[in-house]
């Protein structure tokens, strides 16, 4: 792998509540390469979310604490950094885009403020500079009319555009890590591809490296050169897209493509995932899947696979990795 | 414009409730004070009452618009009295709003940033205890601690410059400071766990200064309200504070319009209560749309 | 993190968000369990059965006749012959503070019972069929609401020459209904469009009935909560009018009177002020924390909304 530019390794995140504590995030590793897109794939309460946040330090402390684990980016470690310093490499070297603009957006303030605001407290813009930048910045990410957008609260603008505004706000120090968190999610199809799209050239100008967070399996294949899959804290399937989509190595990814349905064949049900999501306060022993799993023996059911390598750049978390059937 | 309609609404029904109702409006205002043939046919005129119904109405508008807000039946026009006295009333409820604002305000602030803590759960209990008293128990409270024990602020008149307000503008706006105060405070805290506030902080912009600007213009358009409405919980209580503290203000000549009976001076000053507090709303209304883009006032 | 919460009652059924009625039973038992653990809450129940208890059966305080009035006792300090000493007509004051929470406990119900009745009425059809009902309501509501509760109450009251607790009541409930009647219509609009209320409409159910079986029980947490604060107001209304001269007379009992009575007397026979205070505080702190307790285990949020 070239220039690793984000490290993570056995990352864990807790939530305290009053019914119990929560693993939210189990011991989640992976590596990022410079321009590289890697998708983390997962329903909700994988913990895929969770992850991101933990990463970027913007989780509630209470309820949750990140409770183990080592985020490198580059050469600093993130974890550990304090406060004032982690508020330094925010958005400037790892930035964030919500899943819904229309909540990510403070809605009394106009977008121009908000983009303003930002490359003045970030960049020390004068307040001409900064709106010259603000305008350059919508133009880059495909707004029209964006001069006239400037001044437009965020409950005037569609989903899309707003959206736009949002990837524009996150790219505008230049991060070298953008996590994208169900960008389109909020999204109707048709503008979800123009979303994607314009992720996909930044990411090409830039190289910035990305990890896109979703639960659309197409959204994932589409634009990431890796998939990571999560279930229940975990991530249980690591892989190029390409191969993970043809060939999964894990029974959760198995289902999640099996029940996607297929335009020209004929089916009287939509296959699903048999049984339901994990209570993360009452995990199973052994595999937090064997409830739902076709392929689970005895072994799944006490022990708890770990995740290893079933290939060259190939990683799974099952007992099982070759009898996964498509 | 909506204000129209429920402005004269409002005084119609006023106007309605004195001289629409079954009975005498004249004998009904004068209570049970004699009336004397003459004085009554000189009401009988003043308010036009031998014309019909929506005659006299439009002069009692007329009338309105150009100041009149009737006769006391010793001859005193209504709005004199109010010129005279409405100076008091109006530093009264200055000195209270001044307390409920910086009070309410102060008090949200530090429960909302000190969550969790002793401050926090100080800042409740107290409030709680605030809204509880009412006015009345409250200024006895006020009056025997720090003007009879302590001796630190008069209990009565205005005498002694704006030390005789201190005492009465906190009877009437603790209460409201502490109400606004747990409002403010909640209102504060659910926009501090907004899904904007965590995108501000993603993008590596300072949690105490521009954050806080955040947090702050989303709460104003509650707490605008809440200030704008509470003008009608202020003129309520001013009554109150001012008989308790015996200022010669608009509330105390209500009082004594009560006591004596003088019906046309209770009438009109309610009257102007209403119209105040309605174009008190009015302005609320045209702030929050100025404020909050989302609200578009028709 | 919402996402990571079991959904156990929820569990099959899969609405995104919306909860439709039929799990609204198990809700309430849920309710009550947070209510049982909230000290306010017992406080609260303790309290108020305790000043129920004053106004149906004082007797059980052991209170004296409180029109039993000997002028040579007038003006007594407290004392173990009266606990709270007696007034300046010479009655025992401690029982004339006792009976004095029946008239303010039947104000409160009276506001209470009727300012919900109207609110409820006028405020879900004015939510729901919106259109002229909702604009005619609304101007009415408005209109009342311009004028000051406790002014429109002492407009009516000295026109009309005061009145019991009933009357009392009814005109504080006359203009003091607006604001629940905001409330309520907030409620119903916005539970119009939950996806049960819109499956209900297909299925052709008459909106009376979609009203009362859908909406309202749902809305009905945050109507709750208000009218517990609005029986405190009511109280506190109550009294304040009473001092004014307005509310009840003599021979009525009435924390109102005492303390007006108290105010002329003040400061030399200060203990005048405490008890009548005292009890009228912890009745309205009693209904007050009713309401917090209520709002807490019912989740309700009261924002001010025009």
């Amino acid at each position: 792998m070239t220039d690793q530019v984000l490290a993570i390794d056995d990352l864990q995140v807790e939530f305290r509540t009053e019914e119990g504590v929560v693993k939210a995030v189990d011991g989640v590793g992976y590596a990022l390469g410079k321009g590289e897109v890697l998708a983390v794939l997962g329903e909700s309460g994988s913990g895929k979310t969770v992850h991101a946040r933990a990463i970027m330090r913007i989780l509630d402390s209470p309820p949750a604490f990140i409770t183990n684990g080592t985020v490198r980016l580059g050469d600093i470690e993130l974890l550990t950094l304090d406060e004032d310093d982690m508020r330094e490499v925010r958005g400037s070297r790892v930035a964030m885009l919500f899943q819904d603009p229309h909540t990510a957006l403070d809605p009394v303030f106009t977008v121009g403020d908000q983009l303003m605001e930002l490359l003045r407290e970030r960049r020390k813009m004068s307040r001409g500079q900064a709106r010259e930048e603000s305008l350059a910045l919508l133009q880059r990410v495909g707004i029209p009319d964006a001069r006239d957008r400037l001044d437009a609260f965020p409950h005037q603008l569609s989903g899309g555009i707003a959206q736009r505004v949002m990837v524009a706000m996150a790219v505008a120090l230049e991060p070298e890590v953008l996590l994208a968190d169900e960008p389109t999610s909020s999204l109707d199809v048709t503008v979800q591809a123009q979303v994607l799209e314009l992720l996909g050239s930044l990411v090409a100008e830039t190289e910035m490296s990305m990890v896109l967070i979703t639960h659309n399996l197409a959204v994932a294949v589409g634009l990431a050169q890796r998939i990571a899959v999560m279930y229940a804290g975990r991530i249980v399937e690591l892989g190029p897209a390409r191969d993970v989509y043809t060939t999964p190595k894990h029974p959760y990814t198995a289902g999640l493509l099996r029940s996607i349905p297929d335009i020209q064949v004929r089916e009287e049900r939509l296959p699903g995932i048999a049984g339901s999501p994990p209570n993360l306060l009452k995990l199973p022993t052994g595999c937090a899947f064997s409830p739902r799993c076709p392929l689970a023996d005895d072994r799944c059911r006490t022990e708890v696979p770990a995740f290893f390598a079933v290939g060259p750049d190939r990683w799974s978390a099952c007992f099982h990795p070759d009898e996964v059937q498509r | 414009m909506l204000v129209v309609p429920v402005l004269l609404g409002t005084i119609l029904l006023v106007y309605g409730l004195v001289f629409l109702t079954p009975g005498d409006p004249i004998r009904r205002l004068a209570g049970t004070k004699p009336l004397s043939e003459s004085t009554y046919n000189e009401i009988t005129h003043r308010y036009h009452l031998d014309q019909p119904f929506v005659v006299q109405y439009l002069y009692y508008l007329n009338g309105i618009v150009h100041g009149d807000l009737g006769a006391t039946f010793t001859g005193r026009d209504v709005s004199e009295i109010i010129k005279e006295r409405f100076p008091v009333t109006l530093k009264l409820t200055l000195g209270a709003f001044t307390v409920e604002v910086v009070m309410g305000l102060a008090l949200a602030l530090v429960a909302a940033l000190k969550r969790r803590t002793l401050a926090d759960t100080g800042i409740l209990v107290y409030t709680l205890v605030m809204i509880t008293i009412p006015v009345i128990v409250l200024g006895f409270i006020l009056q025997y601690t720090f003007g009879v024990k302590l001796g630190w602020f008069p209990v009565a008149g205005i005498q002694d410059g704006w030390k005789s307000y201190v005492l009465p503008s906190l009877t009437l706006g603790l209460g409201s400071a502490a109400a606004l105060g747990r409002l403010a405070r909640s209102n504060i805290l659910d926009n501090m766990a907004g899904e904007h506030i965590r995108a501000a902080v993603a993008r590596g912009l300072p949690r105490r200064r521009v954050v806080g600007r955040h947090v702050m213009k989303n709460s104003l358009v509650p707490i605008v309200t809440i200030l704008g409405l509470d003008l009608a919980y202020l003129m309520g209580g001013a009554i109150l504070t001012e008989r308790i503290f015996n200022l010669p203000g608009l509330g105390n000549a209500l009082f004594t319009g009560i006591a004596t009976e003088n019906g046309p001076l209770v009438v009109g000053l309610v009257t102007l209560s209403a119209i105040i507090f309605v174009f008190t709303i009015l302005i609320v209304d045209l702030l929050c749309a100025r404020i909050d883009p989302r609200i578009s006032y028709e | 993190m919402s996402s990571h919460r079991p959904t156990s009652y929820l569990e099959g059924i899969s609405a995104v968000d919306d909860a439709p009625s039929a799990a609204a039973a198990t809700l309430w038992t849920d309710v009550w369990r947070k209510m049982r653990r909230d000290k306010r809450f017992w406080v609260a129940a303790a309290l108020i059965t305790m000043f129920a208890l004053m106004a149906i059966a004082p007797f059980l305080f052991f209170t004296k006749d409180p029109q039993a009035c000997p002028i040579v006792d007038f003006a007594q300090r407290p004392s173990r012959q009266h606990w709270f000493g007696t007034d300046i007509l010479g009655c025992d004051y401690y029982t004339r503070v006792i009976y004095g929470a029946r008239t303010s406990f039947k104000v409160g119900l009276v506001v209470a019972s009727v300012t919900i009745a109207i609110a409820l009425t006028l405020g879900s059809s004015a939510g729901y069929y919106a259109g002229k009902t909702d604009m005619i309501a609304s101007r009415i509501a408005d209109i009342l609401f311009s004028v000051p509760t406790l002014l429109g109450a002492i407009l009516v009251l000295t026109l009309f020459h005061g009145g019991g607790a009933l009357i009392i009541g009814l005109v504080i409930a006359f203009f003091g209904w607006p604001d629940m009647f905001r409330l309520v219509r907030s409620t119903v609009i916005s539970g119009k469009s939950r996806g049960y209320v819109r499956a209900a409409r297909t299925m052709g159910s008459p909106g009376r009935t979609i009203l009362r079986r859908h909406v309202l029980p749902n809305g009905i947490a945050p109507v709750l909560v208000f009218a517990a604060y609005v029986i405190g107001g009511a109280v506190g209304a109550e009294a304040g009018l009473t001092f004014l001269g307005v509310g009840l007379r003599l021979p009525a009992i009435s924390w109102g009177l005492q303390l007006a009575v108290a105010d002329t007397r003040f400061p030399e026979l200060a203990y005048l002020m405490v008890y009548p205070s005292l009890f009228l505080c912890l009745m309205i702190g009693a209904f007050i924390l009713l309401g917090e307790s209520l709002r807490d285990a019912l989740d309700v949020k009261l924002e001010p909304n025009d």
